[in-house]
């Protein structure tokens, strides 16, 4: 088990290590100089070599990547082309609007995907059962974009009891906070659940055919309390997989769901440093995207050796 | 496979793929019809008739806050949604296919090294990347296009490796083998036809995914430019007109949805049809 972990560890250290090359790269072929668009058109070239020297621009690119990379573990992520502020705190606090909205989103798509699928599973003979398949194939043919506008359309315009959009800090008004994440929350949560379920329902389906289920049935166990003392823990194996893979999905479907609701998140700054040509913000926003993603697909890799026993005696490559 | 259980294969088309092929039969004869035919020109700015109702006069659907169809806009605008969906799952498609059987085929590290490279593409999703590529070329169909088709690539390259494996282990490769067949050879005239059919399942799939990225591309103004219409810009446009005029934001999102559905059905379909001990199974 500690080999497998140490391996894991050493992917994602490796692929992070990549990941970082690969963002400066691309960032770094860029058409145009960012101390020239910083100063506009009418700068003297004096002006701009003095801006270059200050974005630190000027000096080689293997450099410039070790200076931005050696500053990423400790927040020092060098500071904005557009505004001068130091980047770090911006990201900082975009970031806790983010992680929140991606949270709740989880949260209402574990709640919503674990009964739909489990019944559609239990049920997957009857109407009821196909009715939960529809609405689930429905739910995943739902942008989170477009949910966003239908919930809108029904709590705020139609309605009126959630607010359309915004953001007041946890800190500040609880009740406030809470009323203008639900909507961004539910629009990622309910789409992400309706994928989820599908997971949940074939995942469950397999462990219905399982012989220890019959067994515990035979022993006069009722379905569901078979299905909750002996199935759970083997649905839920390809389940957290798709969970994991989820939220990385989700932390970029909030991308797009912070700018429906205009929650000042990670997304929304990603969006204005490409408006504002701020490509240290970009650079920095991505990088700490990419790295989100890339620990989320580590922690599900360590969860597999949690959840499976059986994992844990086999080799690294048989654990795979 | 029997006799009879290979006619089954045949006749026996489940309602998954009918009911998919119907909602992509309507997406695609929307936008070829649209080539020919639109019932207005799609980006003619009409002030006079700007928000007509739907149902109602000249205006089957309607017009927009600039008073352009909303019929034809949505009819063009399949047909943005199509090229992007082609061109996206055609570049994944065509690289993601030959890596993921060189790294099924080959083995050792330089196939781990492939999928390695693969899991690392799996953390740049196909938005990210298109705002990258929009914030350093400017955002444009291209950028979009070429964005969603080189996230899709770890997709089909992992399909295709799983499947290249298990071919691989078949008689009739070890015979080519044998036979001193050259790898290239065993590739395009065992292993490819043999995996074919999971990549066309594979290729709705994503179809419907690219479809999805594009849409909410153009809704962040990254994708497809105005004035060419797209679903996902519709979206937008009738984001500011939700309190007063809901209607705009329902048509395409209404297609959108159905064309996602469509191609997720489609998907689903052909699996069970193509793929038996799936069909006995379920």
């Amino acid at each position: 088990m500690a080999l497998y972990l140490l391996r894991r560890v050493a992917v994602f250290i490796v692929s992070t290590a990549v990941a970082a090359v690969a963002v400066f790269a691309f960032m770094a072929v860029l058409p145009g100089d960012p101390a020239a668009i910083a100063l506009g058109v009418n700068a003297t070239p004096e002006a701009v070599a003095a801006k270059r020297a200050e974005f630190g621009t000027d000096r080689p690119l293997a450099v410039q990547f070790l200076a931005w990379v050696s500053g990423l573990p400790t927040g020092d992520f060098g500071l904005s082309y557009v505004s001068g502020d130091r980047i770090g705190p911006q990201i900082a606090d975009r970031l806790g609007v983010t992680l929140w909205l991606v949270l709740f989103g989880m949260l209402i798509a574990t709640v919503v995907a674990v009964p739909l699928g489990a019944a559609a599973a239990v049920r997957h003979r009857s109407v009821t059962g196909l009715i939960l398949s529809g609405l689930s194939q429905v739910g995943v043919a739902i942008p989170a974009f477009l949910a966003g506008i239908l919930l809108v359309f029904l709590f705020a315009v139609t309605w009126q009891v959630l607010p359309s959009g915004g953001y007041t800090p946890l800190a500040e008004d609880p009740v406030a906070w809470f009323q203008q994440l639900l909507l961004p929350a539910l629009s990622l949560g309910l789409v992400q659940g309706a994928v989820l379920s599908r997971y949940v329902r074939s995942a469950v389906l397999d462990v219905l055919r399982e012989d220890f289920i019959r067994t515990a049935r035979a022993k006069g166990m009722g379905l569901y309390r078979a299905l909750w003392r002996h199935g759970s823990r083997n649905a839920a194996i390809p389940v957290v997989t798709v969970l994991g893979l989820q939220l990385a999905t989700l932390l970029v479907g909030a991308v797009v769901v912070e700018r429906v609701f205009t929650l000042p998140g990670l997304g929304s700054l990603l969006l204005d440093g490409v408006a504002n040509r701020d490509l240290l913000l970009v650079q920095d926003t991505v990088m700490v995207l990419v790295v989100a993603v890339l620990a989320i697909n580590f922690l599900v890799d360590a969860l597999y050796v949690v959840l499976d026993p059986r994992l844990r005696d086999l080799s690294p490559r048989g654990a795979r | 496979m029997s006799a009879p259980a290979a006619r089954r294969r045949v006749r026996r088309l489940n309602a998954s793929m009918v009911v998919g092929g119907a909602l992509v039969g309507l997406v695609v004869l929307a936008a070829l019809v649209s080539f020919v035919w639109t019932p207005h020109d799609p980006v003619h700015v009409d002030p006079a008739h700007r928000l007509a109702p739907a149902f109602g006069g000249d205006y089957l659907l309607g017009t927009d806050k600039f008073g352009r169809d909303v019929l034809s806009r949505l009819m063009v605008g399949a047909r943005t949604t199509l090229y992007v969906g082609i061109v996206a799952v055609g570049i994944a498609a065509v690289l993601g296919t030959p890596l993921g059987m060189l790294a099924g085929m080959v083995g050792g590290w330089s196939g781990e090294l492939v999928m390695r490279a693969n899991d690392l593409l799996f953390a740049f999703p196909a938005l990210l990347l298109a705002i990258m590529l929009g914030a350093v070329f400017g955002a444009s169909a291209l950028t979009a296009m070429v964005a969603i088709g080189v996230a899709t690539i770890p997709a089909f390259a992992r399909v295709a490796r799983g499947q290249t494996l298990s071919v691989m282990h078949t008689d009739y490769v070890l015979a080519a083998r044998s036979a001193g067949r050259s790898r290239l050879a065993i590739a395009l005239r065992h292993v490819l036809p043999n995996i074919a059919s999971i990549l066309i399942v594979q290729a709705s799939v994503s179809f419907a995914i690219a479809i999805l990225a594009e849409a909410a591309l153009s809704f962040l103004g990254f994708g497809t430019r105005p004035p060419t219409p797209s679903w996902g810009r519709m979206l937008q446009e009738s984001q500011e007109l939700l309190f007063s005029t809901p209607r705009l934001a329902f048509w395409p999102g209404l297609a959108i949805a159905l064309a996602v559905l469509g191609f997720n059905l489609l998907g689903d379909g052909l699996r069970d049809w193509l793929d038996p001990k799936l069909r006995e199974g379920r």
